[in-house]
């Protein structure tokens, strides 16, 4: 009942705090004098809606590159990082190669992307993978390494198989870790898309936003970045509730 | 008396990193019986982990014979052996009774039996109740029983103990001594005990074997004449004191 009534009041703050934060932004810009093309209110951001900027559409294009790219890396992270883990003599040569692959700013490599693979969605996807495979893989990597030698020896005595170890004890322990790499994963997918559209692209809203930066129609811009918020927003949302799913609430106490 | 369950005689060990050699055990020689509670103790790095894990048949030795199990008790090296660290070692995602499951799980016993001795056995080590807890909801000192009774679950008959207390406060660690007889005395099981703490040594075990570093060699093997169960003030007797003079005295001069 405590905890329930504590929770409400919690969140009734964050929805306070922004709610507060939207009202000082529309009076501040209406007294302030503000020009509309430098800093719109916020009612003129949601009124943009109402313009012909195929909002849907576009939003669903870039929502299709975050979410393809993004899943396109946990697969392969996740992939990587077992075949590494299984095979030590793949791990030792290929690791080095991608610690600094993890070097490279990934938002450099976009308009090689674009050369290779023209433009559109499907380079959108590889440049959200690209950017943001790397700390899955790492992070997994990492998590299935981090077994006590006493606990290996432990099941070791009672002749425990290579498959029961890895499915008992460092796949298990292997999720936390994964889960917060994919945590820091999901900003940078949409960093990815977003990049991509800004290169080279005829839909979506980074695209969109180049567009309407033309016509410094200010307001539209501000949406456009809101819904790519929102994509980012609910992506996260579905890998915390994947999370606790999986892991369950005795994941708290984990981070790395 | 029927021969010894346990039998290392002149082993001895050495390891080898990065082309060094480093004698880690010399000579260790000594018998355990079925049903004992041997207490193993010495400094910090002379080898206690080492002997413990050569019983294991986790590393290997190159000198000497190591035999364990008699006619009347043969030993299964696979099943026989229950281990007990310095660290619980439990799995943070599993709860407690699946902890303990741990062992019978991998060996394949039958699972709803192993579910009822999980249930006997949290019980013997105090923690009825905390069945469907999660190791981070227990104490330091709950999660080492949990431990024990993982350790206790295929019904091995030899159970190994290397410093199971040592991470555990001097109250906590008194408690758990007692426990650790009391589960001894209901389980009847031949236990190893190792400890740097040469008090401990002497409370729980019915021998002590001394080790002294660099390499490990056996100082003694002390027979314990304290009756059991022995409760915390036996440790204000005459007969403590110079036992544990006496060991200190081997640790000392080395
Ligand atoms: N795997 C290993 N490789 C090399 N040296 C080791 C290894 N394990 C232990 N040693 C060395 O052997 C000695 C004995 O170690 P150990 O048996 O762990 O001692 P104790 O348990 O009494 O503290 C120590 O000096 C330690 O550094
Ligand atoms: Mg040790």
């Amino acid at each position: 009942m405590n905890d329930i009534s504590k929770t409400a009041r919690r969140y009734a703050w964050i929805v306070l705090v922004h709610l507060m934060v939207v009202v000082l932004w529309q009076f501040g810009v209406t007294f302030s004098g503000i020009p509309d093309y430098v800093m719109p209110t916020p009612e003129a951001t949601v009124l943009s809606l109402g313009e012909d900027y195929g909002w849907v559409h576009n939003t669903f294009i870039t929502a299709a590159e975050v979410f393809g790219g993004y899943c396109l890396a946990v697969i392969v992270g996740v992939s990587l990082a077992l075949i590494f883990n299984w095979f030590k003599i793949i791990e030792t040569l290929a690791m080095p190669l991608m610690i600094s692959l993890n070097m490279i700013p990934k938002v450099a490599l976009g308009p090689l992307f674009i050369v290779w693979f023209s433009y559109g969605v499907d380079s959108n996807i590889l440049i959200a993978f690209s950017i943001c495979f790397l700390p899955i893989l790492l992070t997994m990597e990492r998590g299935l390494k981090e077994v006590d030698p006493d606990l290996i020896d432990l099941v070791r005595i009672l002749k425990a198989s290579r498959w029961q170890i890895f499915m008992k004890i460092q796949l298990p322990g292997s999720l936390p870790y994964l889960f917060s790499g994919m945590k820091v994963a999901v900003v940078l997918a949409v960093a990815g898309a977003i990049v991509g559209e800004f290169i080279a692209s005829e839909e979506g809203l980074g695209y969109l936003m180049l567009q309407v930066q033309v016509t410094l129609d200010t307001a539209a811009m501000f949406m456009a970045v809101l819904l790519i918020t929102l994509i980012g927003v609910i992506l996260y949302g579905l890998v915390l509730l994947l999370e606790y799913l999986i892991v369950g609430q005795n994941s708290k106490e984990t981070s790395v | 008396m029927s021969e010894p369950f346990i039998k290392l005689s002149g082993v001895r060990k050495t390891y080898k990193t990065r082309g060094q050699e480093f004698l880690a055990v010399s000579e260790v020689t000594f018998d355990v019986n079925i049903g004992e509670l041997i207490s193993i103790v010495g400094p910090s790095g002379c080898g206690k982990t080492t002997v413990l894990k050569i019983l294991a048949g986790i590393h290997s030795h190159e000198e000497g014979t190591v035999s364990i199990g008699n006619d009347t008790n043969p030993f299964d090296p696979t099943k026989d052996i229950g281990m007990v660290f310095q660290q619980p070692l439990l799995l943070k995602w599993r709860r407690i009774l699946e902890n303990v499951l741990l062992p019978a799980e991998i060996l394949g016993l039958p699972l709803k039996e192993s579910r009822e001795r999980a249930q006997y056995l949290l019980k013997m080590v105090g923690l009825e109740g905390f069945e469907k807890k999660f190791p981070d909801e227990l104490s330091g000192g709950m999660q080492q029983r949990t431990a024990i009774a993982r350790a206790l679950i295929h019904d091995p008959k030899l159970i190994l103990m290397d410093e199971p207390f040592g991470a555990l406060d001097a109250l906590t660690r008194e408690k758990m001594n007692l426990e650790l007889l009391r589960i001894w005395k209901e389980s009847q099981k031949t236990i190893l005990f190792v400890t740097h703490g040469i008090q401990e040594a002497v409370f729980l075990g019915n021998r002590v074997i001394v080790l002294t570093s660099g390499p490990a060699r056996m100082a003694d093997n002390i027979a314990i004449d304290l009756p059991y169960p022995r409760l915390l003030e036996i440790k204000t007797h005459e007969s403590f004191g110079s036992y544990t003079r006496h060991i200190y005295k081997h640790l000392d001069m080395e």
